[in-house]
């Protein structure tokens, strides 16, 4: 037998490997730059190269592009480009987090009622005028983000008061509750106020067409920290990958490491959601192709989810808003769209991958 | 090591007595098997030693109570090896020797180059360097339980609780396992406690044996005191005879006639 898993490669068990990095940053890099060169305004796409090149340090050159062209390019698609890429990174390491630490590969970051706290609040700001979804004082990203937040945290505590510590899963069916109840007042509220329903919709499917440097500056913060501490935990969700008993002999308290991942995979949710709306299967198809790609060791998973998450967004971005340009395919119809086709492949290819 | 002290132990499934009153003491050094027959307790008894398993009672080590350990203390004086470890199918074996490594590196941290020089000095010992990069479930019985015990001893600790270590090996790799864990345990001065049950390898192995019945200690004290023929038969409810080999204890089940 000679039977090698994907991180064969290296001399310590998991360590990322260099060409799937590569091809992640290239993805990237492709993506972004593919999402900043085309868009409903034509503008010729070597002087966006240029004008890209012109804002490094130490290099000057002039793009040729109109004040008005930069300001698309700088005002409009990049905030756009960036907030999706942030989303797309921070949804997907927590939706590998949350497949971690609850040892359940179809686990996402809405799992424990974010989505439904976020809409509910969403739905609250903009059916009570608050929030008119566009703007540094629109109240849409802040009840939407207490929303997911106060979900989360009846979630744990109901959870706890019934058995959390000492099975996951009561976690599980605290949020499948909290959810279901956020959820019916949710849509209570939006039957009650028929004359927003568009605006609400057009939330819960997701959106970056309203992406500013607000939008970045509110969740950049949030989605950085969250995304450190997922990440500086890799190692550690690689010993719970051995069950609470064995991690606890190791010297783990399962509860404080799934405590600290699940609140930072929440807060990082909680963010997004609050600035792009309900964009859903991030946090499963991307951790799941970075397994099928490159290994199941969350060293690997969680950095490459970062990059990879980025890039699918990114690029998911790209398909909505020019498939049938220039009107716009909420980006969450997208990743729904490619989301369901992409477990029939993962069910028919890699029972591994689930297991 | 200090010396470990379990003391007046009791667990409970519901109304089922699973430990009674159980006291034993392991000295630094010693080889100690714990025996008996199914439901005797024995698997309780050492996840109690482990800190694992709340009970009545108390587990010391040295002047230290167990409970007012955090994990990552204990962690750093016993090993536990379960009986039914948990095998992330694709994990690397140098992966999962690094666990074991984790009572020594922060919450938030990776392994730094103690640890990898520990990790490459394990699978040395244990012969698995050419298997670093293989994964779990690519081994075989044997090649695993050696993975198991590397894991165990890159964690460093002066004592090993192995849960029924042989359980699932042929013959020869029985004997192959427990004669490595008797080699590092000279080499290390390591304090070995496991439960077993076959009783001739335990009787060959250990300086001491504690026989549990129905949650309670039946029998302490060396291999030849506690391997008693009548004893046995009484208490596993079988036809066993006791005989000594070269001045090894082999216990036999021996047949029934009547059929």
């Amino acid at each position: 037998m000679s039977k090698a898993g994907p991180s064969s490669a290296s001399p310590l068990a998991g360590r990322l490997q260099v060409s799937a990095v590569l091809i992640g940053g290239f993805a990237c890099i492709l993506a972004m730059g593919t999402s900043l060169a085309i868009g409903p305004a034509s503008i010729d796409k070597t002087a966006v190269f240029k004008e890209l090149i012109d804002r490094l340090p130490f290099i000057a050159i002039d793009s040729g592009l109109s004040p008005i062209h930069k300001s698309v390019i700088w005002e409009v698609r990049f905030p756009r480009v960036l907030l999706g890429a942030l989303v797309g990174s921070t949804l997907a390491v927590s939706g590998a987090s949350y497949q971690a630490v609850f040892r359940n590969p179809l686990a996402d970051p809405y799992l424990l009622g974010a989505a439904a706290g976020a809409g509910l609040g969403a739905t609250v700001a903009i059916v009570t005028g608050s929030g008119d979804g566009i703007g540094a004082f629109d109240m849409v990203p802040v009840l939407a983000f207490l929303g997911a937040m106060s979900a989360v945290v009846m979630t744990y505590l109901l959870g706890y008061s019934s058995g959390a510590r000492r099975s996951p899963s009561a976690l599980l069916l605290a949020g499948v509750a909290v959810a279901a109840f956020l959820t019916a007042i949710q849509t209570f509220i939006q039957q009650q106020n028929v004359d927003s329903i568009r605006q609400v919709y057009s939330w819960i499917l997701g959106r970056l067409n309203t992406a500013s440097w607000t939008e970045v500056q509110l969740l950049a913060p949030y989605a950085l920290i969250a995304t450190l501490v997922m990440f500086l935990s890799r190692r550690t969700l690689d010993v719970m990958r051995l069950g609470d008993t064995e991690a606890s002999s190791v010297g783990l308290r399962p509860q404080v490491v799934r405590f600290l991942v699940i609140a930072a995979a929440s807060l990082g949710t909680a963010a997004s959601v609050s600035v792009s709306g309900l964009i859903a299967f991030v946090g499963i198809i991307v951790p799941h192709a970075v397994r099928l790609l490159a290994g199941t060791s969350n060293r690997i998973v969680l950095p490459l989810s970062v990059l990879y998450g980025a890039a699918f967004l990114a690029f998911v971005d790209l398909l909505g808003r020019s498939l049938v340009s220039p009107a716009e395919i909420p980006i969450g119809v997208i990743t729904a769209f490619c989301g369901a086709p992409f477990f029939v492949v993962v069910l028919r290819t890699s029972r591994k991958a689930l297991a | 090591m200090n010396h470990c002290s379990v003391r007046n132990v009791c667990v409970n499934a519901g109304k089922k007595v699973i430990l009674d009153n159980v006291s034993v003491t392991i000295s630094p050094g010693e080889w100690v098997s714990i025996v008996g027959p199914n439901g005797a307790g024995k698997s309780t008894l050492l996840s109690v030693m482990a800190g694992l398993r709340s009970s009545s009672g108390s587990v010391h080590l040295g002047d230290t109570d167990l409970a007012d350990m955090t994990p990552r203390e204990r962690a750093h004086h016993l090993a536990y090896l379960p009986q039914h470890p948990e095998l992330p199918p694709d994990m690397s074996v140098s992966g999962y020797v690094l666990i074991g490594r984790n009572p020594h590196i922060p919450l938030l941290g990776s392994e730094g180059q103690r640890d990898i020089e520990i990790l490459n000095q394990v699978l040395e010992q244990l012969s698995l360097e050419d298997f670093q990069n293989r994964t779990l479930d690519s081994l075989s019985g044997g090649e695993l339980q050696r993975c198991h015990l590397a894991r165990i001893l890159a964690q460093d600790t002066p004592m090993i609780l192995l849960d029924e270590p042989t359980t699932a090996l042929d013959l020869g790799h029985q004997q192959q396992t427990l004669d490595l864990i008797c080699r590092i345990r000279s080499q290390r001065e390591l304090t070995v406690v496991m439960t077993m049950h076959d009783l001739s390898l335990a009787g060959q192995y250990s300086d001491r044996i504690i026989l549990l019945s129905q949650g309670e200690v039946a029998s302490e004290g060396t291999p030849k005191d506690v391997l008693n023929p009548d004893r046995l038969s009484a208490l596993y409810g079988a036809r066993i005879q006791v005989m000594e080999v070269d001045s090894d204890i082999v216990v036999i089940p021996t047949r029934s006639r009547e059929f």
